[in-house]
Order: structure tokens, then C-alpha cells, then sequence
């Protein structure tokens, strides 16, 4: 046991035990977390992912305001009875632009990464009004509350912009316009062109969600969350999509 | 000129933080910048009131003050995170327990990180200050280094906590597992960590000791490790610096990777590391035996903190993070099964020649047991870890329960037994209040933790199998609502469990509190000369 014996060296001086033990716990953290900002098959190649619209964002914002990623995942795995109930298994690429990741790590709910279109505006309302109305086991509490708390998008353009600098690709025009696209999502009877024509069908495949999301007069966080939850897993056109083996 | 250096200083803060609510974009926001002004303004009336005090030379005594209020901040935070935990454990079963008339303020989703920053940060972190503070002098035969920087960890710890519960509260948070503090509650615990090393490393240089015993190594690899990981996975811009909102600079895969980094480590080193350094001090102390194996400690101490950072993966088995990387984690993890137990074994070996004193001594047993369930939960884990077990426990009460036969179960117990130890000692009391209420903690403690953890169990494992269940034709049997119907009961027996585990608690801290009130004086000053 010679070598332990060399350990009275380290136990007498205190900055030798700090900057070895310092060394030793860097060396796994880099090892596993560098590789992934280089290594090119990290994020799957696949078209039509696209930074959320402003209200999108603005939902996701609340959506983790509410600490909704304590009981659902947004992450299917690839096992046959997950492709069964909630679609095709998740992407890297559909998370490339979640800051956070929204992956979660407990299913007290079901998984959301595919929820967007499997069900009407209406059906959200009612769920979050009392989701027992809809799914009578459910024990999900009442979100209710955000159909009163209306939004005017006030800080929207600088949420979109620290999403930018951040190094998610809004375009200038994405920027400035952030607020009149906010609004014009729930508006499907005013002028949501410059909106579509930003995110929709002509640049990314998909044509945006725009509706009133709530039914309700007034924007509020109600409309962002649904917003929010009608897109989640929509995006990605899997014709385009091949998986690779090494990855 | 120190004093007055500390008055502008703080008049600053107080100031600034009246401009900050003035300008709040948000109410959470506006409402810590309130909390940090009348903090600061309650400092500076402080400090205006002792400047030109005599300061009593104090470097012959060691610096107990400090620790006194850990451990009354450790007691008074354990009681709170756990009622959360019956809580939110409750309205997992009795969702009406989500009021509606509370707009949202108290339900699950806000409050789950309020009990999971509460029994982390809020009574592990005191624990942890406490104890280290404790540890270092005595083993250092020196005062606390930095003067009343001591004071300083520990008040600005408590207003990390007070800033984070309540911003959780009224919806500031940063979206990520046990790293939900905002932004600014992120930069003052990195000021708060940074003076809490500079405390302990300063005790270290001043040692009279030669030898740096091994609870300090366990402790120091431990504040390091935790500054390490709070300031990469905590990265993010904020979006005004008069609003809580900010954004990640990671994003999907990568985010999710770092996140577990920290998550796993936060378990590993603040939670493993750091109670072990507990573990070494006051187990031998209690038991009055020497550490079992010094050589046993070397290697289990580096062969711990080298693997233990590889291990955050295995929270991703099956995900879009790239094989490579979760299959990395899943073999560390394994592996790190030996280390862990290494740390019980020399533990547990600690007592050899003084088993009898599990008979008689009801703290004893408390810490025997603890570090009985820090066996049990890292063989579990690795377990876990394994891809295969993972395909069924992930996303299921499994972690949950593997969690709290942890946290309940080593943290807690362990924790227990350091502040019966400590309270006498630092209130220099003769003895505690009521060996036999020690007695009934502990058992109300293990069989809430039993009730928690097999329920947990049973519900895992029942919903991971229902998930996958099939039928002939290929079918999937179970909808998602079907499980969550089947877990009712059991959600009924975890709530108990808790609500023993929190009786318990209450239980310590009456009997601690008549321990100060009511027991007689020690005779002598316990405390007045540095050496031990």
C-alpha cells in the first residue's frame, strides 16, 4: 500500500487537496457535455422546426411558470408502448430551440410532446377549467385562473430578443414585429399574414395556429398556454426524417 | 472604516432594491426586490447600532454563535419543507387540495419545487453549514476564519431561501429541476457559496492540526463541486434586469445533459458528499470509536468524486440525448455502487466493538439506520441506472420513492442524529431533554420512511407495467387515466408516511427546544479552548 502512504502529502496541504479535488470532478462533466455542442449527429437533420411564434413562447412561459414539467414529460422514448399512446418517438431537433428543455422526468400526467392537434381548443379549455370534466380520474389541479389574467405582451419583444442572443434564430423582422404577431395569432379575423409568412407554411411547412384560443374576447394567458400546447410536436416533417444508426 | 465601508455598502443595496420593486416587470420580482431592501435595511441599522462596539478578542474560543442559529435554521426549515412534502403529497391524492380560490398560488406545480428547494437547500444547506462550520474548527483546533463572514453565509443563505420559496410561489422560476431559483437568487448564492469556501478554506489555512481530517475533504470537494455545477447549469440571460424571466444559454439535448449534470450532482455532492463528511465527524464522535479505515477513506473518497460526476445521464436512458452519452452514465453509475458502499461499510464498521450502544443509545441507532438506507439507496440506484430496469422505473413513483429512501432516509436521519448530538453541546447543556422522545422520533421517522418507500415502490412498479401492458392483438391495455385511478391508494398510505415522517420531526424539535429551555447548565464552558 505505498501509494496510500504518498496520501499524508495531499492531507497536509490544503490547496493541493482543493485544486486536485477540483480536477477530479471536471474531468466527466467534460468529457460527456463538450461532445454535444460539436459532435454533428447530436441534433437529427430534419425540416420544419421552427422558433416558437411570440405567443407560443409567451405559453411556454407560463407553462413553466406553473411548474407544469413536475408531472408531464415532453419526451417520447422509442419503446413500442410509448410510440403506441403518444406517436413517434421525440427528437433532439424538436427541443433545439427549448431554453430550458422541457423533457421532464415524471409522468404524474401523460407525456405532451405530441399533445398539439389531438385535441379541440375546447377540450383544453374545459381540461384546465376542471380537468375532471373531461378525464374524471385526472388529478391534475385548476388552471382556470389564466382565462382572468389577460396579457397585453408587454415585455414579448424582449423575451424574443433574449431568445435571439441566446442563439435561437429570430429574424430582425421576427423581432420587431414580435408584438403584432402576438396579437395577431388570436385574431383570425384581422391580418395575420406577416405572421404566417414569418413562421407558417411558405417558410417551415406548417401553417401557423392562428385562432382564438379560449374563446374568450380578451388575450389571456389561457390563450398562450393553448396556443402553446396545439403546437407542441407538430413541427417536424418526418418524410424527412432518417434515422441513423451511430447516434 | 470597516463599519462604515459595510454602511454604504448595504444602504446601497437597500436603495437599489427600492428602485428595483419601482421598476418590477413582474410581481414576484417586485416583491424579493422589497424582501432584499428591508434585509438590507435591517443589516444596516444593525451595523449602526454596534459601530464603535469593543470586539472582545475572540480567537481563543471557537466561533459556536454561528452554529447555533444553523442548527435552529436547520430544525425550523426541516419542519417546513417536510409539511410541504405532506402537502403536495396529499393533493396528489386528494386534488381538491389544489384551491381554486388560490389563483393558482398553491398548487402542485408551485409548491413541488417549494418542497423540493425547502428540504434541499433550505434543511440540507443549513445542515450542511452548520455542520461543516462545526467540523472545521473542531478538527482544525482553530476559530473560524473571516470573522463575522460566518454571519454573513449564514443570513445570506437564509435569504436565498426566503427569495426563491416566495418567487416560486408568486411564479419566478427557472424551469429547471432543483435549480428553479431565478436569476439573481443564482447570483446571490454564488456570492454567499464563494464566502462560505473562503470561510472554510481560510479555517483550513490556519489549522493547528497538521493533518486535514477526512470529514474536511468530503466537505471541500463539496462546496467546490456544487459552485462548479451552479455556475454552468445556472447560465442564462436575463430578459430586463427588472424581471425575473430569463432565457437558457442551452438549449434541448445539451440543456438536458448539463441539467442532469448538475441534478444528478446536486444529489451526489450535496446530498452524498457533504453528509458524508458529516458522517465522519459525528459518527465516530457519537460512538466514540475511531473511523474504521483510514485507508478505506482515501480510496472511497476519490474513487467517489471522480465517478459521481459522470452519473447524470442515466436520468436520459431512451431519450434524444445520443447513446454514447447515456451509456457512459449508465457504466459509471454502476460502478460508482462501490464507492458508495465503501463509505457505508466504513460507516457502519466505525461501530465495531460498540454495537451494544445500539441498546442504549437512541441517536446512535438514528445514525446507524441512516447510513442503513444510504446503503439500501445506492444499490438501488445503480440498479436504476441500469437501461433495462430504467425502461420501466423512468417517469415512474419508483424515482420518487428511490429519492426519499435517500433523503428521508440518510439525510434525514443523519441530520437528526447531528443536531441531538450538537444542541447540548453548543447550548452547554448537561443532556438531552428526553432520551425516550429520541426514541419515538426515531421510529416514527423509519416507519414513515417504510410506509413512503414501498408505497412508492407498488405504485412504480404497477404504472411502469401498466404503461407497457399489451394485449394479444397488440392493443395497449390501460389508458393513462386507468394507472392514475390504480395509484390512489397507495398515494393515501405515501402521505401517511410523510405525515409520521413530519410528526417526528416536530417531535425533535419540541424536545430540542426543552433541551435549551429546561435542562440544567454544564458546569464548566465546554467551548472556551480550541482543541478536541
Amino acid at each position: 500500500m505505498g501509494i496510500l502512504d504518498k496520501h499524508k502529502v495531499i492531507e497536509t496541504n490544503a490547496t493541493l487537496l482543493m485544486i486536485l479535488s477540483l480536477l477530479v470532478v471536471t474531468i466527466g462533466g467534460i468529457v460527456q457535455i463538450v461532445p454535444l455542442f460539436y459532435l454533428e449527429n447530436t441534433i437529427e437533420k430534419v425540416e420544419g422546426v421552427r422558433p416558437y411564434t411570440p405567443l407560443e413562447l409567451a405559453g411556454r412561459d407560463i407553462y413553466i411558470r406553473e411548474g407544469c414539467y413536475g408531472c408531464h414529460s415532453q419526451m417520447i422514448r422509442p419503446m413500442r408502448d410509448e410510440v403506441e399512446r403518444y406517436g413517434h418517438y421525440s427528437l433532439a431537433a424538436e427541443s433545439m430551440y427549448d431554453r430550458p428543455f422541457q423533457w421532464g422526468s415524471k409522468r404524474t400526467g401523460p407525456d405532451l410532446a405530441r399533445v398539439g392537434g389531438r385535441y379541440s381548443d375546447e377540450w383544453h379549455q374545459d381540461h384546465f377549467y376542471d380537468a375532471k370534466s373531461v378525464v374524471p380520474e385526472s388529478v391534475m389541479p385548476p388552471y382556470g385562473f389564466l382565462a382572468g389574467n389577460v396579457i397585453d405582451g408587454r415585455y414579448i419583444q424582449d423575451v424574443v430578443a433574449t431568445n435571439r442572443m441566446a442563439g435561437v434564430p429570430y429574424t430582425d423582422e421576427m423581432v420587431e414585429s414580435a408584438l403584432a404577431d402576438f396579437k395577431a395569432q388570436v385574431d383570425p379575423l384581422g391580418d395575420f399574414d406577416g405572421l404566417e409568412e414569418r413562421y407558417g407554411e411558405a417558410a417551415f411547412g406548417t401553417p401557423v395556429n392562428v385562432r382564438n384560443f379560449d374563446g374568450r374576447p380578451e388575450l389571456t394567458e389561457m390563450d398562450a398556454l393553448i396556443a402553446y400546447m396545439q403546437v407542441l410536436g407538430t413541427m417536424v416533417d418526418f418524410s424527412t426524417y432518417t434515422p441513423v444508426a451511430n447516434r | 472604516m470597516w463599519d462604515y465601508l459595510k454602511l454604504i455598502g448595504l444602504g446601497l443595496v437597500a436603495v437599489l432594491a427600492a428602485i428595483a420593486a419601482n421598476y418590477a416587470h413582474d410581481l414576484a420580482y417586485q416583491v424579493n426586490a422589497l424582501t432584499v431592501m428591508l434585509a438590507a435595511g435591517i443589516a444596516f441599522l444593525w451595523v449602526l447600532r454596534s459601530a464603535g462596539d469593543p470586539r472582545p478578542n475572540l480567537q481563543h474560543e471557537y466561533f459556536d454563535s454561528v452554529i447555533r442559529a444553523g442548527a435552529i435554521a436547520t430544525a425550523f426549515w426541516g419542519a417546513v419543507g417536510f409539511l410541504v412534502g405532506v402537502v403536495i403529497a396529499s393533493q396528489l391524492a386528494f386534488p381538491q387540495l389544489n384551491f381554486e380560490w388560490a389563483q393558482g398560488y398553491l398548487n402542485f406545480g408551485r409548491l413541488r419545487p417549494l418542497h423540493t428547494s425547502a428540504v434541499i437547500f433550505a434543511f440540507g444547506g443549513n445542515a450542511l453549514i452548520m455542520s461543516s462550520f462545526y467540523i472545521v474548527q473542531r478538527t482544525s483546533a482553530a476559530r473560524l476564519f473571516g470573522g463575522s463572514l460566518g454571519w454573513f453565509v449564514f443570513w445570506g443563505w437564509q435569504l436565498v431561501i426566503v427569495l426563491a420559496a416566495t418567487g416560486y410561489v408568486l411564479g419566478a422560476t427557472q424551469g429547471k429541476e432543483y435549480a428553479e431559483p431565478v436569476w439573481y437568487v443564482d447570483i446571490l448564492i454564488t456570492v454567499v457559496w464563494v464566502a462560505f469556501l473562503i470561510v472554510f478554506m481560510g479555517t483550513l489555512f490556519k489549522r493547528k492540526e497538521p493533518h486535514i481530517y477526512v470529514a474536511n475533504w468530503f466537505l471541500l470537494s463539496m462546496i467546490l463541486t456544487v459552485a462548479m455545477l451552479h455556475l454552468v447549469n445556472n447560465a442564462a440571460i436575463p430578459v430586463s434586469i427588472f424581471g425575473s424571466a430569463q432565457v437558457q444559454l442551452y438549449a434541448g439535448v445539451q440543456d438536458a445533459m448539463v441539467q442532469w449534470w448538475y441534478g444528478h450532482n446536486a444529489v451526489g455532492f450535496f446530498l452524498t458528499a457533504g453528509f458524508l463528511g458529516m458522517m465522519y465527524y459525528f459518527v465516530p464522535k457519537q460512538a466514540e470509536r475511531p473511523v474504521y479505515s483510514y485507508k478505506l477513506s482515501i480510496i472511497h473518497f476519490w474513487a467517489l468524486i471522480f465517478l459521481y460526476i459522470w452519473a447524470g445521464p442515466h436520468h436520459l436512458h431512451y431519450t434524444a440525448l445520443p447513446d454514447w452519452a447515456s451509456t457512459l452514465g449508465m457504466v459509471f453509475s454502476v460502478i460508482l455502487w462501490m464507492p458508495s458502499w465503501g463509505g457505508m461499510i466504513n460507516g457502519l464498521m466505525t461501530l465495531s466493538g460498540a454495537w451494544d450502544k445500539l441498546r442504549t443509545d437512541p441517536i446512535i441507532r438514528m445514525m446507524v439506520v441512516s447510513i442503513g438506507f444510504y446503503g439500501m439507496s445506492t444499490f438501488e440506484g445503480p440498479m436504476m441506472s441500469i437501461k433495462a430496469v430504467n425502461s420501466l422505473s423512468h417517469y415512474t413513483d419508483w424515482t420518487i420513492g428511490h429519492v426519499h429512501s435517500g433523503a428521508l432516509g440518510w439525510n434525514g436521519m443523519i441530520t437528526f442524529g447531528v443536531l441531538y448530538y450538537l444542541v447540548p453541546r453548543l447550548w452547554n447543556r448537561e443532556r438531552l431533554y428526553s432520551l425516550s422522545l429520541v426514541s419515538w422520533h426515531f421510529w416514527l421517522a423509519t416507519i414513515g420512511i417504510v410506509l413512503y418507500a414501498s408505497s412508492m415502490w407498488v405504485t412504480g412498479i404497477m404504472e411502469g407495467l401498466m404503461w407497457r401492458e399489451v394485449d394479444a392483438n397488440g392493443f395497449l391495455v390501460n389508458a393513462f387515466a386507468d394507472t392514475v385511478k390504480a395509484k390512489f391508494p397507495m398515494y393515501v398510505v405515501r402521505a401517511l408516511g410523510g405525515g409520521l415522517f413530519l410528526i417526528g420531526a416536530l417531535v425533535m424539535c419540541y424536545n430540542l427546544w426543552m433541551t435549551v429551555r429546561a435542562q440544567p447548565q454544564r458546569a464548566t464552558q465546554h467551548s472556551a479552548v480550541p482543541a478536541e
